[in-house]
């Protein structure tokens, strides 16, 4: 009873973690406010979809079973160079004023979410590619070349192959899945391959697989994102950045490429949550919006630039939410006086356990304002 | 030392530490009304935050400090500011977008509450002071003008305007003649000189110049804590002070 | 009506005032009753984008939940209208009830049977649930973008509540109002929505006077403080807290009247008032005519949903990308908005150094330096 409660508490957390973790690197390394983050979420499902479909090919048929697998990475590429585009034309101009951040990237998530619904998937995948293509290909070459005078058509040359290679994608994907060739507003469901279907029992409960994968893919997210700001040279300079931006640059770090280099992870793992999300229902233009408040509170309860307090709000979110929701303490307790359980009756509910989790959170914050595990020092004031 | 019962400030034993670095080690200070007190020290002394401790935006570890009588620990930043302590910031921190006129209203307004602004128009002998403040700072002709676009110097004169006309007992004035010219530092100095009988001044600064102009007792903040005490002459032979600061080539 | 730039004599602000004023009345028999009931309904959306205008021009708070007050406001309405219509259905209950098998009226309908009391209830409860939510909120000194995030948490937490029940409030179905009486007339009618015109005229006049009344003088100077450098302000004196918290419930009262006029002029309240996208677009409208401007707010909000309408009448699917690329065009080129800008060295930098890049300022310039030649006799 109090393990399916504790599963159903984590599973929900993990899916708060993945989905708030891109969302904590941006804002607590950047002190962007990216309200877009849900519709980057939005992709990395519709990566998972168009991931399936392809795989259901001829060609790639033996690998079905794979595609989950695949599209992960995939989802991280795409959301991730989204995001390195919004950075690049958007977000970079409006640093230092967070609220008009917040403001702008509010109208990029309507441009994206009408997007989905206006252009056919396929072309869609073509545009992703051809900007992976236009931005990636001029990096290739040595610094040598990239000095020269002449770069400048060598980049001009790398968009129109970029555009070539977006249109011939794009016209392939149509022609040979009928499915993407028509834009459609409609929901669509990824269905998870056979070895994820069912349930596992682990001491005497029923697990679903596919909550377990959420579980496993957010605990692998959270690891390799420590590691690689912990332990890689350009996860020291982030740090830097985050640390000290004046003295970094003095210091011969680029700031702008750490910049797009941490918007651009923080957007990858948006759409990892994305591969997650797409497990649990169906997919639609709408989809990130549900997540992105929650991710918020996760961020706002943890405190900022902590990851510890990400992971400890995600999870004590996620508990609380099957207590709640679920009416648990009823069951732990069920001969408890009776206007005590009407009321938890009353917030039995998915959407008033978010009542009163919200209700809980903003007098937790009476205590501590600042989150479970706030920043210290006297940088924090000024 | 200094006794207790007649000091308008005192700290005792303050002690404040930011994740283990101690911004301040047992500090003690105190000061009498009336009196015009400098206090330098080497960068990471910890004078701004000695200043952070008295008005309430830092809160020590350790230790109290008496504001007339009364400690204030524990008392928000507005609630200090009413008992009679007022403020200059290190860089000039004006209102930039009000005028001149507007940013001294809003020190000279009393009682500070919202209603007491909405309803009732500014007293007239409110109007009359902040006139004599212009006047004394050298901003009258500049009264309309939006406080960003004074120069350094005017921001910091207003700044000082403003806290002057907040009427506080207790003046903490920090770098108040940073960036501005020799002849504006002089003449700070005699605005500062002239306030102090009336109002108890503490005075923050690097400018050694500046502070045997003030003419006033010296404090030498080090560490976190008060390494001597006394006259500018008796601190510049004093060898702990010539160690760790005078001795020192200028910053 | 002054403009930095071009000033206004007192006879051409008399001139304008009339032309308003006959407008306004002659409005009913000019435009077609479809045309003229979606006046109505953005002049009172301009009511509560003067409130956001008051809370984030002038003080720097981003409210993403205004949409919570709005609708309180509309559903105190919306109450009001129902039950004293409901003498024909069974109980002498709102019809509504019946469908989820409820025969005694919820406690809190009750005091709505009264018209004294919903005519305060449409502004005084909003005002005080924002009161309420702000200074919890204020009083820990969280701001900025958290103030924006919990703000939007506290909509999706009023959206889900409303949403949800049924069997109190008809949940995601809303109350309808058009087909209620008010004086012996049905709302939806032609003749009581002419009425509603000319009250929402009335009061977006009075909003604005009475917003502008506000933050002329110290009161705003405060305000402009707090969004400017709020530590100084508390240095001086002064508690942020209570400032903040006033101007919140202020907006929030501005919200809860804009939203029972909308709701009468549109024949329904129901929680889709308080969607996020709902609450951002009534920041975007003041975005666009100008923050800190308060006339920016009214004419933002007109003419923004003037545009919608005409485009999602034209092309449904391409209002999005428009509203979207609006919020980042104004974000990124047009900071102070298109008042902001007229008031400002726009027009002649755009002619001086056309091309040019241009100087980004984080704050309009306000229009306070007027106000300091009005003081000064």
């Amino acid at each position: 009873m109090l393990l399916d409660s504790l599963f159903n508490g984590i599973a929900i957390g993990s899916v708060l973690l993945v989905a708030a973790l891109g969302l904590a690197i941006v804002f607590g390394l950047m002190g962007v406010i990216n309200l877009a983050h849900g519709e980057l979420m939005m992709l990395g499902a519709y990566t998972t979809y168009v991931t399936q479909l392809i795989f259901k090919l001829p060609l790639l048929k033996p690998y079905y079973n794979a595609y989950v697998i695949v599209s992960i990475f995939l989802a991280f590429i795409v959301s991730g160079v989204v995001g390195i585009l919004l950075e690049k034309t958007v977000i970079r101009k409006l640093y230092g004023s967070p609220l008009e951040t917040l403001l702008a990237t509010w109208g990029v998530s309507l441009i994206l979410q009408q997007f989905v619904r206006s252009v056919p998937l396929a072309y869609g995948t073509g545009l992703i590619i051809s900007l992976l293509v236009g931005l990636f290909l001029p990096t290739i070459f040595s610094s040598k070349i990239k000095e020269s005078i002449n770069f400048k058509y060598i980049r001009f040359s790398s968009w129109v192959i970029a555009a070539l290679s977006g249109v011939l994608t794009g016209n392939l994907i149509s022609s040979s899945v009928s499915k993407l060739s028509r834009a459609s507003a409609r929901n669509v469901d990824v269905t998870a391959p056979a070895w994820m279907r069912g349930q596992v029992e682990i001491l005497g409960t029923a697990f679903p697989k596919t909550r377990l994968m959420i579980i496993i893919i957010t605990l692998i997210s959270v690891i390799a994102i420590t590691l690689f700001l912990n332990q890689s040279a350009w996860g020291m300079r982030i740090r830097a950045v985050t640390q000290n931006r004046e003295m970094s640059d003095c210091l011969g770090i680029s700031t702008e490429k750490v910049d797009v280099l941490t918007f651009g992870i923080g957007s990858g793992l948006a759409g990892v949550a994305g591969v997650a999300v797409s497990l649990l229902g169906s997919v639609g233009p709408n989809v990130g919006g549900n997540y992105i408040v929650g991710c918020f509170m996760v961020v706002v309860l943890g405190g900022v630039g902590n990851l510890l307090g990400t992971i400890f709000a995600s999870f004590g979110i996620g508990i609380m939410t099957d207590l709640i929701g679920a009416g648990r303490l009823l069951s732990i307790w069920p001969d408890m006086p009776l206007p005590l359980s009407n009321t938890i009756n009353f917030f039995a509910t998915t959407s008033m356990a978010r009542v009163m989790i919200f209700a809980l959170i903003v007098i937790f914050l009476q205590f501590k304002p600042t989150g479970l595990f706030p920043q210290k020092g006297r940088m924090v004031e000024s | 030392m200094k006794k207790k019962s007649k000091s308008l400030l005192s700290l005792e034993n303050i002690t404040v530490s930011f994740e283990g670095f101690l911004a301040l080690n047992d500090l003690n200070l105190s000061l009498k009304k009336g009196e015009l007190r400098a206090v330098i020290g080497p960068n990471g002394a910890g004078k701004t935050t000695f200043l952070d401790v008295i008005t309430g935006k830092v809160k020590p570890n350790k230790g109290n400090v008496f504001f007339k009588g009364k400690s204030l620990i524990g008392r928000k930043e507005h609630k200090i500011a009413r008992l009679g302590v007022g403020r200059k910031f290190q860089s000039p921190r004006v209102f930039e977008n009000l005028t001149v006129k507007e940013n001294l209203e809003i020190s000279v307004s009393s009682p500070k509450s919202p209603l007491n602004l909405i309803n009732k128009n500014i007293k007239t002998e409110q109007i009359e002071e902040i006139d004599h403040l212009m006047k004394i700072v050298n901003l009258s002709n500049k009264k309309n003008a939006k406080a960003g676009s004074l120069s350094h110097g005017q921001k910091q004169w207003l700044e000082i305007a403003m806290l002057v006309g907040q009427k506080p007992d207790l003046m903490l004035v920090d770098e108040p003649v940073a960036g501005l010219t020799d002849e504006e530092t002089d003449l700070t100095a005699d605005l500062l000189k002239s306030l102090s009988g009336d109002n108890t001044v503490v005075v923050i600064d690097h400018d050694m110049e500046f502070i045997r102009r003030l003419d006033s007792n010296v404090s030498v903040l080090n560490q976190g804590t008060v390494l001597c005490e006394g006259t500018m002459d008796t601190i510049q032979n004093d060898k702990k002070v010539i160690d760790v600061y005078l001795g020192r080539p200028e910053e | 009506m002054e403009f930095k730039n071009l000033k206004l004599s007192k006879k051409t602000t008399f001139i304008i005032w009339v032309g308003i004023i006959a407008f306004v009345i002659a409005a009913p028999t000019i435009l077609p009753v479809f045309r003229l009931n979606l006046l109505g309904r953005y002049l009172s959306l301009a009511i509560v984008a003067l409130g956001v205008d008051l809370i984030w021009g002038f003080t720097g708070l981003l409210s993403l939940g205004q949409g919570i007050f709005f609708a309180l406001g509309g559903y105190c309405a919306a109450m009001y209208l129902q039950i004293t219509s409901s003498s024909e259905f069974p109980n002498n209950i709102p019809e509504f009830f019946g469908l989820y098998g409820v025969d005694n009226l919820p406690f809190f309908w009750e005091p709505f049977r009264s018209p004294i009391f919903t005519l305060f209830a449409i502004w005084v409860i909003p005002a005080l649930v924002a009161g309420m939510l702000g200074f919890l909120v204020f009083r820990n000194r969280i701001k900025g973008v958290y103030f924006s995030i919990l703000t939007q948490a506290a909509l999706l937490v009023f959206f889900n509540f409303f949403n949800g029940q049924q069997k109190l409030i008809n949940g995601t179905n809303g109350l309808k109002t058009d087909v209620t009486e008010l004086f012996g007339q049905m709302v939806g009618s032609e003749q009581m929505q002419r009425m509603f015109f000319w009250t929402t005229a009335v009061l977006v006049i009075a909003a604005w006077f009475f917003s502008k009344w506000l933050v002329k003088g110290r009161f705003g100077n405060i305000l402009i403080g707090i969004r400017d450098d709020e530590p100084r302000v508390r240095f001086t004196g002064y508690n942020p807290v209570l400032f903040k918290t006033i101007i919140f419930s202020i907006a929030g009262a501005l919200a809860g009247i804009s939203g029972a006029l909308y709701t009468v002029q549109s024949g329904i309240v129901s929680p889709q008032f308080m969607t996020v996208p709902f609450s951002i677009e009534m920041v975007i409208w003041v975005a666009v005519g100008g923050r800190g401007t308060l006339l920016g707010a009214i004419l933002g909000a007109v003419f923004i949903n003037y545009a919608k309408s005409l485009v999602s009448e034209a092309l449904p699917a391409s209002w999005m990308f428009i509203q979207g690329g609006l919020f980042i065009l104004v974000v990124t080129a047009l900071p102070e908005g298109v008042l902001g800008w007229i008031q400002g060295e726009g027009p002649r930098n755009l002619l001086q150094r056309f091309g040019l890049k241009r100087k980004i300022e984080t704050y309009p310039s306000l229009e306070i330096n007027n106000e300091a030649e009005d003081l000064k006799k």
